[in-house]
């Protein structure tokens, strides 16, 4: 049943009160974030935080593993994405996911992506779909004579973008990316980078990285997240704003203590 | 006092030392005993070749039979002189053919539900059951073909239909055997699929059916065809089930309600009688016994040549 | 969650996804679950064929066997030889005499004598466990009809007398120890082949061999052994231990050949030839064990100047043991359980003496089980089943003790 098909909220994703558990360990606590569509929001901080696991939280992709748990809620679109109504299988549909590490199936480049596109239905046509997913990952003029070599042969940048335009081909709303750049070297980051900025017209992006310089270039957004403090082990969201403020004019001390390079 | 012994000796220990290598005789020694211990296994693959080789060839030499006739007859009756080894191998095909159906689907099917879908305690249960049922003597199997199996067969099918030792009894039998062995391998197979390979496709919005059957499957298929090779040669060698319950006396039928006797249970029959050396009977044992050991050891070279050449690559 | 704008090409196929991923899992469930069946069908089946009521007629009434008015059941013992030196033929007498004098038997083997050759009771009836349970006044009133003068019982063919008593050729006097002592002595040397050669093959393999061409040759020798069916190892040990090297199996070479074999069926044989069957596994998993112990032990040990020998026995080896000894009970426990070779070794099928020597005849536990259940009458089946359940036991407490040593010696490190 389509109903209202137009988004009547400014912020695709709300969370409010988050926390986050493995097992008894709670690992994340007391996030409220609005992230804002159509931008690009960076969520920096020192490691062992819990920055993987917050954004994991939006996809709902922490479940995955025994013992995981949240408490507090997660909305998209208005909507609580936690609700036991709601089927995890269409939320990674419409919030999808580039990791760490890429990892493009063991298939070819074309049916990394055919094959993404054929699980969610899609009956038009593929070759035109796989096309305009690499190309939107400006990827398709380095693969376009190659398309059913394996893309594991594909350079570690390549295979990254390889896994953007897999992402995308499903067009999801947001797309939320895990370090996509720690494993590739300065001029694939870069090339990724510039990618971001032409996605975020059409999709809404949350990043997370330990690289602070690339967040203050490329985000429009940032929420710094460190331990909570006093002995605490979970992670919380300690400031979160737009970039620049957050960059030239931090409110907390910690922050500032991080940004510049005092700490972490 | 106590220190100058001390430096004594020190000193006494550097004036009569040198770098120079010794030699340790009881090393040597013992190192060629190991040496000997590890090269003991060559002796018995040689014993098994050389001997049954002889053997073979002397029953290959008799004059009433026929290199040629034994490949292509359908009769195995040596009182007259008869050597087709058809119905002793359609027999062990068939046996095989059945425990197959059994112990591939469901054998496959028990390892995805292991590692894909079921959680800690589950497993935990469930693995040891299955280490229960292949530590089972096959002796205890062929009990059950015989006393249970085959009742059950002629009560679903009729007692006109299931004689009482038939093939389908020892070949449903045989496969509930090999099912673990199955399971275990093809497990190991799917676990050595890297993760990240199952959560790229879950962040893509599979579902665990897809990530199952369409990712996870597809990667791990060299170690799940070994396995199921592995599982061919242990039901083509297996013996006490089918001695049990499927029938003594070559039989060429294709009918699984018949009894028919496998070459296994053909060897089993002839040695527990009354054999004499060197009669047709005793050199025929070899013959039979050199040809399964070819099969079973092309078949488990196979499967180790399957898992190392494609061995998937999978980052 | 509410719709997704449509995009282009894409149709909404969640419900179908779901519905198909749902129907598989049960199909994988009941995947399992049939495996879980076929165990427990398995188990009940072994345990309704072991007890159940049996109805068994004397041949000669013991009443008629009574002395002065003392029942059989209370005769000593020179009474019942006299009994059976009178009912015997003198062939027979003088058979028994020569096997074992009758004074140094005591008085329970001669009473069980007496029942097996004089009063020799004849199984009319036999019912499993499930028929007993719910058919019991059916069985009553047929035996009641057709065998007036029989006795029913409900009996548990495994008793302690079973497991006690030798084998026989009747059924109700017939007990396993001649074939749990003729495993237990074809294991001894079983092990004492397998062992000290499977563990420094082992040793040799992971500390000694480099990397040539004949060192990559016996490791996949050694596998391919393990997958060798275990009949072939029962032919090759036919052909070498028990015919090209019978005078030494058989015993000869030391004069002590058994005098109603004299042939190299032997314990000794049965015992070589499952040691070249198990060997392979010994070497697997006691490779297994010492690559596990970590690399930092031998450099502590090289680095004080010990020599490679000292190295591995002084630390390694101990080191080791314990998953050793675990993959020692592996293997023994698969050499219990074996048949097929031991059949075609030639395994006697007769015998009612305990193995004394090497070179004494053998049987044993499943070469039993394979005998009884070949034999079709109902009461060897349900000896059958409860010689099973024997083995069954006794692999039980292997692998349990297995798992003990396992889980102990895991703990100190």
């Amino acid at each position: 049943m389509a109903t209202n098909n137009i988004p009547n909220h400014k912020y695709v994703i709300e969370t409010s009160d988050l926390e986050i558990f493995y097992g008894s360990f709670k690992a994340v606590t007391g996030v409220n974030m609005k992230i804002e569509r159509n931008k690009i929001t960076a969520i920096i901080g020192p490691s062992g935080c819990g920055k993987s696991t917050l954004l994991r939280a939006f996809n709902r992709m922490n479940e995955l593993y025994a013992g995981t748990s949240i408490q507090g809620l997660v909305t998209f679109e208005g909507e609580d994405i936690y609700a036991p109504h709601v089927d995890p299988v269409e939320v990674r549909y419409r919030i999808g996911m580039v990791f760490q590490k890429p990892n493009p199936f063991p298939k070819s480049i074309y049916e990394n992506i055919a094959w993404t596109a054929r699980i969610h239905g899609y009956k038009g046509n593929m070759n035109e779909l796989v096309e305009s997913s690499l190309r939107q990952a400006a990827l398709w003029e380095e693969v376009k004579d190659k398309l059913h070599q394996s893309g594991l042969s594909l350079s570690g940048g390549q295979q990254q973008r390889l896994c953007i335009a897999r992402a995308i081909s499903i067009k999801p709303e947001v797309i939320l990316m895990d370090e996509p750049a720690s494993a590739l070297d300065p001029i694939a980051t870069l090339r990724i980078e510039e990618l971001m900025q032409e996605l975020k017209k059409n999709y809404t992006i949350i990043i997370v990285t330990h690289n602070m310089q690339q967040a203050a270039r490329a985000s429009d957004y940032t929420a710094m997240m460190m331990l909570s403090g006093e002995g605490e082990r979970s992670g919380t969201v300690i400031e979160f704003g737009e970039t620049n403020r957050i960059f030239t004019n931090p409110k907390h001390k910690r922050t500032e203590d991080y940004v510049t390079g005092r700490f972490g | 006092m106590a220190g100058l012994s001390l430096e004594k000796t020190f000193e006494k220990k550097a004036s009569t030392s040198n770098l120079r290598r010794k030699t340790r005789w009881g090393e040597t020694f013992i190192q060629a005993l190991l040496f000997f211990s590890g090269f003991f296994s060559i002796f018995t693959t040689v014993g098994i070749v050389y001997v049954l080789g002889k053997e073979a060839l002397l029953f290959f030499q008799m004059p009433e039979v026929d290199l040629l006739a034994t490949f292509t007859t359908t009769e195995w009756k040596p009182q007259i002189g008869k050597f087709g080894i058809w119905p002793l191998l359609n027999a062990t095909l068939m046996t095989t053919l059945i425990a197959m159906l059994i112990a591939i689907p469901l054998g496959v099917a028990v390892a995805i539900y292991l590692s894909e879908y079921a959680n800690p305690r589950v497993r935990n249960t469930l693995k040891p059951i299955l280490e229960v049922l292949a530590g089972i003597p096959t002796i205890v199997y062929g009990y059950f073909a015989l006393t249970f199996m085959t009742p059950l067969l002629r009560e679903i099918f009729g007692r006109d239909v299931v004689q009482i030792y038939n093939t389908a009894s020892a070949g449903l039998v045989m496969g509930i055997l090999i099912l673990p062995l199955i399971t275990s391998m093809t497990e190991d197979a799917l676990s050595a699929v890297p993760r990240s390979l199952r959560e790229a496709a879950f962040g893509m919005g599979a579902t665990k059916l897809e990530v199952a059957l369409q990712i996870v499957v597809p990667a791990a298929l060299s170690g799940i065809a070994a396995a199921i090779i592995v599982g061919i040669s242990r039901a083509i060698g297996e013996t006490m089930i089918v001695a049990v319950a499927a029938g003594a006396g070559p039989n060429f039928t294709f009918s699984p309600f018949t009894g028919a006797e496998t070459i296994t249970g053909h060897i089993v029959r002839i040695s527990g009688g009354d054999l004499s050396y060197d009669s047709v009977d005793y050199n025929s044992i070899f013959a039979l016994g050199l040809f399964l050991f070819f099969v079973t050891l092309t078949l488990n070279i196979t499967s180790q040549a399957i898992v190392r050449r494609f061995r998937e690559v999978y980052e | 969650m509410k719709e997704k704008a449509v995009v282009q090409g894409f149709t909404d196929n969640l419900d179908a996804r779901n519905r198909k991923g749902v129907i598989w899992h049960v199909l994988f469930q009941v995947s399992t679950v049939i495996g879980i069946v076929a165990l427990i069908a398995l188990m009940l089946n072994i345990i309704n064929g072991a007890f159940g009521y049996i109805a068994y007629e004397a041949r000669v009434d013991p009443d008629t066997l009574a002395v002065d008015g003392t029942p059989l059941t209370e005769q000593s013992q020179e009474q019942l030889v006299t009994l059976l030196q009178s009912t015997l033929s003198r062939g027979a007498y003088n058979k028994l005499e020569n096997e074992k004098p009758f004074a140094r038997r005591p008085r329970e083997e001669v009473y069980q004598l007496v029942l097996e050759r004089i009063i020799r009771p004849e199984i009319v009836g036999v019912w499993n466990l499930w028929p007993s349970i719910t058919d019991a006044d059916e069985i009553r009133t047929t035996v009641a009809q057709e065998h007036p003068n029989a006795e029913l019982e409900f009996v548990s063919w495994l008793t302690s007398d079973f497991v006690s008593r030798p084998q026989t050729s009747e059924p109700l006097t017939a007990g396993v120890r001649t074939a749990i002592l003729g495993s237990l002595w074809t294991i001894l040397f079983t092990i004492l082949l397998a062992f000290p050669i499977g563990v420094g093959a082992a040793i040799y393999l992971e500390e000694y061999a480099s990397d040539t061409w004949l060192n990559r040759l016996i490791q996949t020798n050694i596998n391919n052994l393990a997958g060798v069916p275990s009949i072939v190892y029962g032919i090759l040990g036919l052909a070498i231990f028990v015919r090209t090297l019978e005078p030494l199996t058989s015993g000869e070479v030391f004069g002590l050949v058994d005098p109603t074999t004299a042939s190299g069926r032997t314990v000794l044989s049965a015992g070589l030839t499952l040691g070249l069957l198990v060997l392979p596994i010994i070497i697997i998993n006691a490779r297994e064990a010492i690559r596990a112990v970590p690399r930092s032990l031998r450099n502590a040990s090289f680095g004080v100047g010990a020599t490679k020998w000292q190295t591995v026995w002084s630390h390694v080896l101990p080191n080791a043991m314990p998953g050793i000894l675990t993959g020692t009970i592996l293997a023994i426990s698969r050499a219990i359980g074996e048949t097929a070779p031991l059949v075609v070794v030639g395994a006697s099928t007769a015998i009612s003496f305990d193995p004394s020597s090497p070179f004494s005849k053998f049987t044993t536990l499943p070469i039993q089980i394979y005998q009884w259940t070949s034999r079709p009458q109902d009461e060897f089946r349900s000896l059958a089943a409860a010689t099973i359940l024997v083995l069954l036991i006794l692999l039980l407490s292997l692998n349990a003790s297995a798992v003990l040593l396992r889980n102990r010696f895991s703990r100190k490190f």
